[in-house]
């Protein structure tokens, strides 16, 4: 019982990153913008929230400037992706670049040529509610802010006309680069929380292994959950239960497995799951485009 | 040749962007890039440094570039290259022929195994239609892992060592490494400055390779019906298919070329300069520069030849305003960041295009 528990609330762990990001490439691509630099908006997000939370002592401080980090970012990605109808794929790798190289810049800047920051005290770490972080209720609730908006709102339609048929929607009288402009911003700012989740509470510093593909895998599991906010979030938490089982099968000694090999098994999981719903999957009409 | 314009403003503008960094920061631009500048040019090592430097990114940069010549974007680079530099360390170790034949066997080996693993990411997007992005990233850290396994094997573990045992002597492709310390050498080298600090570093003979690379990957692309077929697949799918081209068999033998040419850049790294490989905290970034490195140089085979060294210099040279300035040298990783980025939005040149000509078009 105690190990379903610790595999139950181990997947959770690992999967608030995840559904933070994800979501954020949810709003991404459902505008119409293809987000590869999650990766990077994740990276600097995660720095940027660790050193709020060093210098002001405050964990909610933190996070939020890590969404603000992400969000700056993807500024920058927005501007290239809709007003210059640049490359968007291209403009996302050079933000992943940007983002890791700006992060840990000015970690060496500000942590006396250190490529981490120092380890955050108990008390500057996300509180923990019910032996989970706070991180993860904020991440079902933005999941369920997010379907609420793209079901029930407006708003959500008009990003959605955005990503499907912007000529439509621009005929229909929609703003079609304002609600680019707000997926993909909002994209930046999730991204950004979800780097924050991992710095401020999952691992309790930044360093520069600490992203490590995840802004990748939460895209995967956003085409695994077919640009669904629900759907998404089922399929990061499917990824946090890889990251668990690892942690798991690592701890039994006399087992013998290599834990090098058994860290490929979330990347293996991730190409399998795109082996097999990649054809059947419905990715917004116009994204990219 | 626009594009060439292009890449020469995107460098431009990064050097400024890498200046406002440094800027921010409480460092002084013009101290920094003349540090880098003198730490790039001013003695014949550094230069010999930089061809070093050059050769894995050439290799890889071409790689990147076949791939987006025929439709594709092969970010696994990073994962071939490893593939290519473990299957070259594994082999290396464990033949022992004269190295007229292990030196081929070697490479051709290592070059082939990375070409499997680089066709996998094709075959994944032919059969199933995983996108290459997406599946390349994932085998770029199974490739990681798999090789920081390999590492640990006992057997080709160097004992008590975070390393693979070094290759075999007869694999090496390094010039001239017994005859620099022995007595005639010395000897010469002593009466011939610019000589003794140019072979000062490992000279390799990966250089040539590249360069050949580059020779063959133009040839392709341009002189044969099969560098015509797959580039008609990148440009259209459809149109190819109703020709008559399998398009899912080229977009597998397309990865299969590109993970080729990533592979050789890890097995020439192994064979000239590293001489085994270690355990990885975390990817070395050759694949990932090759990224920056096809699109600095158009994706044309010797544009990227120009590109790779020019990359290699600024990476040389990065080095230098940490250890002497003090300044962090990822500051080079956000001007690569930042080429990228302009590359991305051709458009922004076309703005200075019209506000010099006194906006006449529109």
């Amino acid at each position: 019982m105690t190990e379903i528990l610790f595999l139950f609330s181990t997947t959770l762990m690992y999967a608030t990153p995840l559904i933070f990001t994800g979501l954020g490439g949810v709003l991404s691509e459902k505008s119409g913008v293809i987000n590869i630099g999650l990766e990077g908006m994740m990276t600097f997000g995660a720095f940027i929230a660790s050193w709020v939370a060093i210098s002001h002592g405050n964990p909610w401080l933190g996070f939020l400037a890590g969404g603000f980090g992400g969000l700056f970012l993807a500024i920058f990605h927005a501007i290239a992706s809709i007003k210059f109808k640049g490359n968007q794929v291209v403009s996302g790798i050079a933000i992943n670049s940007l983002g890791t190289g700006l992060a840990i810049f000015f970690c060496r800047i500000l942590f006396d040529g250190a490529s981490m920051t120092p380890p955050l005290d108990l008390e500057k770490k996300i509180p923990v509610f019910m032996s989970q972080y706070a991180t993860v209720y904020i991440a079902f609730f933005v999941t369920f802010l997010i379907w609420f908006i793209f079901t029930k709102t407006a708003l959500g339609l008009r990003i959605i006309s955005a990503g499907e048929h912007p000529k439509a929607a621009a005929a229909a009288g929609i703003n079609v680069s304002l609600y680019r402009y707000l997926g993909v911003l909002s994209s930046g700012f999730l991204a950004g929380l979800g780097g924050g989740s991992l710095s401020l509470a999952i691992v309790s510093n930044f360093r520069p292994t600490l992203i490590s593909g995840q802004g990748f895998i939460a895209l995967a599991a956003m085409i695994f959950g077919k640009w669904n906010p629900v759907g998404t979030l089922c399929a990061c938490l499917f990824f946090g239960f890889s990251q668990a089982l690892v942690v798991y099968i690592g701890g039994f000694e006399d087992l013998h497995i290599s834990s090098q090999l058994l860290a490929t098994l979330p990347y293996i999981l991730t190409l399998i799951i795109l082996v097999g719903f990649m054809k059947k999957t419905t990715a917004p009409s116009a994204l990219g485009q | 040749m626009r594009k060439f314009l292009i890449s020469i403003l995107s460098i431009v503008l990064s050097f400024l962007v890498g200046a406002l960094v440094l800027k921010l920061s409480g460092i002084s631009p013009l101290e920094a890039y003349s540090v880098m500048w003198e730490g790039a040019f001013s003695q014949p090592n550094y230069i010999a440094y930089i061809i070093i430097r050059s050769t894995p990114l050439i290799l890889t940069g071409l790689s990147v570039a076949f791939a987006f010549r025929t439709g594709l974007f092969n970010i696994g680079s990073e994962g071939q290259f490893i593939i290519g530099a473990l299957s070259a360390a594994y082999f290396g170790f464990i033949f022992h022929f004269s190295p007229w034949i292990q030196i081929p066997l070697v490479m051709i080996l290592a070059t082939f195994v990375a070409s499997l693993y680089g066709g996998l990411s094709g075959y994944l997007k032919a059969r199933f239609g995983v996108h290459e992005v997406l599946s390349t990233i994932m085998l770029n850290w199974i490739a990681l892992y798999i090789s920081n396994y390999a590492v640990f094997v006992e057997g080709l573990r160097r004992p008590d060592m975070e390393t693979t045992e070094f290759i075999q002597p007869s694999t090496s492709i390094t010039i001239l490494p017994d005859w620099k310390v022995s007595d005639a050498g010395v000897e010469w080298l002593s009466h011939h400055p610019f000589w003794n600090s140019f072979l000062r570093p490992p000279v390799n003979a990966g250089i040539f390779i590249a360069l050949l690379a580059v020779v063959v990957v133009w040839i392709i692309l341009n002189k044969t019906t099969f560098g015509f077929k797959l580039k008609a697949v990148g440009f259209s799918p459809t149109a190819s298919e109703y020709a008559g081209i399998s398009t899912k068999l080229k977009v597998t033998q397309s990865m299969m070329i590109a993970g080729a040419l990533s592979g050789l850049a890890g097995a020439t790294h192994v064979m000239g300069v590293s001489k085994n490989i270690a355990a990885l905290a975390t990817h070395e970034g050759y694949g990932f520069d090759g990224i920056a490195v096809s699109l600095i140089g158009a994706n044309n085979p010797i544009g990227v030849l120009f590109s790779g060294f020019f990359l290699g210099a600024l990476k040389y040279s990065g080095q230098k305003i940490q250890s002497t300035l003090e300044a962090p040298s990822e500051v080079i990783g956000i001007m690569i960041g930042a080429i990228i980025f302009f590359v991305a939005i051709p458009k922004i040149f076309d703005f200075i295009g019209d506000f010099k000509a006194g906006k006449k078009h529109d």
